[in-house]
């Protein structure tokens, strides 16, 4: 048998296929690994918890009491998925990103995949941006299974109607649907700086974890700066300060200046850390 | 020896570069911690050699490779593989090399042919549609077949191996260049690895080999090149670096005419004659053997058997490196 005379194995394909073919792979290793998976599954419980516990207890929270939207959700089941994303989105959808994220070029460093990857081979950039791709869509699904599973446990614990906003006008049910998918549209779009952060920090190490552990600190410290008042000149520019902002879409007039001003300040950390990424992943040794 | 031998010589004898496989001029790396692992490699791998690359352990050859690939940017001098330079030409040039760095890399909760598949799917140049056919072939090459469905977490070492391998096959190659390839195999499989080497080299295809077990690929290299400490210290076709050694000539017969024998090689202008435990040994320099035996014969002595010991490269390669067991740095 020969080697050489072989026929080559194709013809080169263009780089957009090229870059969605090798998407395709990276997105089957990120939501069929086992450890995603799970952290996936965890993260829908969160509102058939919530739900649960209002239903057994019978018990409507007083308004204001508790976390925002919480004492709605016996009036309608809609105000579940709202209720379980301000309850995640401090602490349970950034770990799920950082660890995600944070694992993106770390962990193929350290399994050593990398340098195959590489010399298979894939340019460098195209791979940044397939982890990339890959990592945003994780952040999607996430945000959408909570979304998903609070709308039907909701419906199926509280039945679903006309939504009363918070201004206290009523919208009918199919318009609070279309603000729903906005939300659960401006929550990923509120993900994507700390997709950025973790992905620069999981270029810099071989270190999986160390990665994951740096990107949840980045949120948490976030959060943490957000809370001070001292600070409140550079609260608007901080990674997590619009990131409740989504009740916006809540309000019969939804401003869209405050939705925009959150976007942005996540367009720049993008802009800023995929940059950084960027020019540390297309320059540096693989040693791994 | 494989007949791309000849051609390979011929090339490097007309000191032609241009159809060598493999070309670094000043190849450099030096560390950030300051270290120079790689210092000044210029390696010429001819067109159709299965290239031998020696050196203890630390010597930098695997660092030597990486640089190869376009993995690790080289400090100072410039690398050509199959007459593209690196690494500007990669994305052109590496489909047509298979590469093992450093050991296999799969991701352990795949399984291998799932694993495959990731590769495959990663290379712009490959056809999906035969991309199933490949990997068989390819599994079933490194003789992987059976466990092709298994978690490689579940892969014994020869298997992760044979794994790796099996990668860098996964498509017709010009150049293979394999890192450590018996590292971790059964005996059975350092010979078929050898013989998978012998075969790819037949098809017409340059195979660069490093180890650090030189008995393990002298056998099928027909050019060697030794590293010691960042510096290639010699490289050339085998037979030429091999005979920068002595050639010995050992003599049998009855130990009490041991001595006798030893008197009249010296007596032939053998210096460094000696009794070297049950022979009588000697360098050979440019006595004819057939005069040794006549005189060993002519003398009396019983001749009971006559060898000519070539120098192995083993030799060549301990009097270069002059290493013991202990890494250099
Ligand atoms: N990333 C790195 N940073 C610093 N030093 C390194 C790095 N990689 C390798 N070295 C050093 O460079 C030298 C050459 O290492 P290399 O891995 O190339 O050796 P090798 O010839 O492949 O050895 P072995 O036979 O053990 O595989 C060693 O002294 C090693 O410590
Ligand atoms: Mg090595």
């Amino acid at each position: 048998m020969s080697l050489v005379d072989s026929p080559p194995a194709g013809p080169p394909v263009s780089s957009a296929r090229a870059t969605a073919r090798l998407l395709g792979s990276e997105l089957r290793l990120v939501f069929g690994r086992v450890r995603n998976i799970v952290l996936l599954v965890g993260l829908a419980a969160v509102p058939l918890l919530i739900g649960t516990v209002l239903f057994v207890t019978q018990d409507t929270p007083v308004a204001g009491q508790g976390p925002p939207f919480l004492d709605r959700v016996t009036g309608n089941g809609v105000f579940l998925v709202f209720a379980a994303l301000v309850s995640c989105l401090p602490f349970l959808l950034p770990l799920c990103v950082s660890i995600v994220s944070g694992d993106a070029v770390a962990g193929e460093a350290s399994a050593g995949t990398l340098r195959y990857l590489l010399v298979v081979p894939v340019p460098r950039t195209r791979l940044l941006l397939v982890k990339a791709v890959a990592a945003l869509a994780y952040a999607a699904a996430a945000v959408t299974a909570i979304a998903g599973v609070g709308l039907v446990a909701g419906a199926a614990f509280f039945g679903v109607g006309d939504v009363v906003l918070l201004s206290g006008d009523t919208i009918p049910l199919a318009e609070g649907m279309l603000r729903t998918l906005g939300v659960v549209g401006y929550v990923v779009a509120s993900l994507t700086g700390l997709v950025a952060v973790g992905l620069f920090l999981s270029t810099l190490t071989e270190v999986p974890v160390a990665a994951m552990a740096a990107t949840v600190v980045v949120a948490i410290v976030s959060g943490v700066l957000d809370a001070l008042p001292q600070l409140s000149a550079i609260h608007p520019a901080l990674l997590t300060h619009h990131w409740l902002d989504f009740g916006e879409f809540l309000r019969l007039e939804v401003d869209a200046s405050t939705l925009f001003a959150g976007l942005a300040v996540q367009a720049a950390w993008v802009a800023v850390f995929g940059a950084l990424a960027w020019s540390r992943f297309t320059t540096a040794d693989v040693s791994s | 020896m494989s007949g791309a031998e000849g051609d390979a010589g011929d090339a490097e004898g007309a000191g032609d570069a241009e159809g060598a496989a493999v070309r670094t001029r000043g190849l450099t790396k030096r560390f950030r911690s300051g270290q120079v692992g790689v210092d000044g490699v210029d390696l010429l791998v001819p067109r159709g050699a299965v290239y031998g690359f020696l050196g203890p352990n630390g010597s930098g050859k695997t660092t030597t490779i990486r640089m190869l690939l376009g993995l690790v940017s080289p400090t100072a001098g410039s690398v050509e593989l199959l007459g593209t330079a690196m690494p500007g030409g990669g994305a052109e040039v590496l489909p047509r090399v298979g590469a093992l760095v450093e050991g296999p890399a799969f991701h352990p909760y795949l399984s291998g042919e799932a694993n495959l598949r990731r590769l495959d799917a990663a290379d712009p140049t490959s056809a999906p549609g035969s991309r199933t056919r490949r990997i068989g072939a390819a599994l079933e090459r490194v003789g992987l077949t059976a466990a092709a469905g298994k978690r490689y977490r579940q892969y014994s070492l020869g298997m992760k191996q044979r794994l790796g391998l099996a990668a860098a096959l996964l498509r017709p190659r010009d150049l293979l260049l394999l890192d450590e390839p018996t590292n971790g195999l059964d005996p059975q499989g350092t010979r078929e690895v050898r013989a998978l080497v012998r075969e790819v080299a037949d098809a017409g295809a340059t195979v660069l080999v490093s180890s650090h077990l030189l008995s393990e690929i002298e056998q099928v290299c027909s050019h060697v090149g030794i590293m010691s400490r960042g510096t290639l210290l010699a490289q050339g076709p085998r037979e030429e670096i091999a005979d920068e050694g002595t050639t010995e000539v050992r003599v049998m017969t009855r130990p009490d005419q041991r001595a006798h024998a030893v008197r009249v090689l010296s007596g032939l202008g053998l210096d460094g004659a000696r009794a070297d435990g049950e022979v009588v040994a000697a360098p050979l320099g440019s006595v004819a053997v057939e005069k040794v035996a006549q005189a060993v014969v002519g003398d009396g002595i019983d001749l009971l058997g006559l060898e000519v010991r070539r120098p192995t490269l083993e030799d060549v390669f301990v009097r270069l490196t002059g290493e013991g067991f202990d890494v250099a740095r």
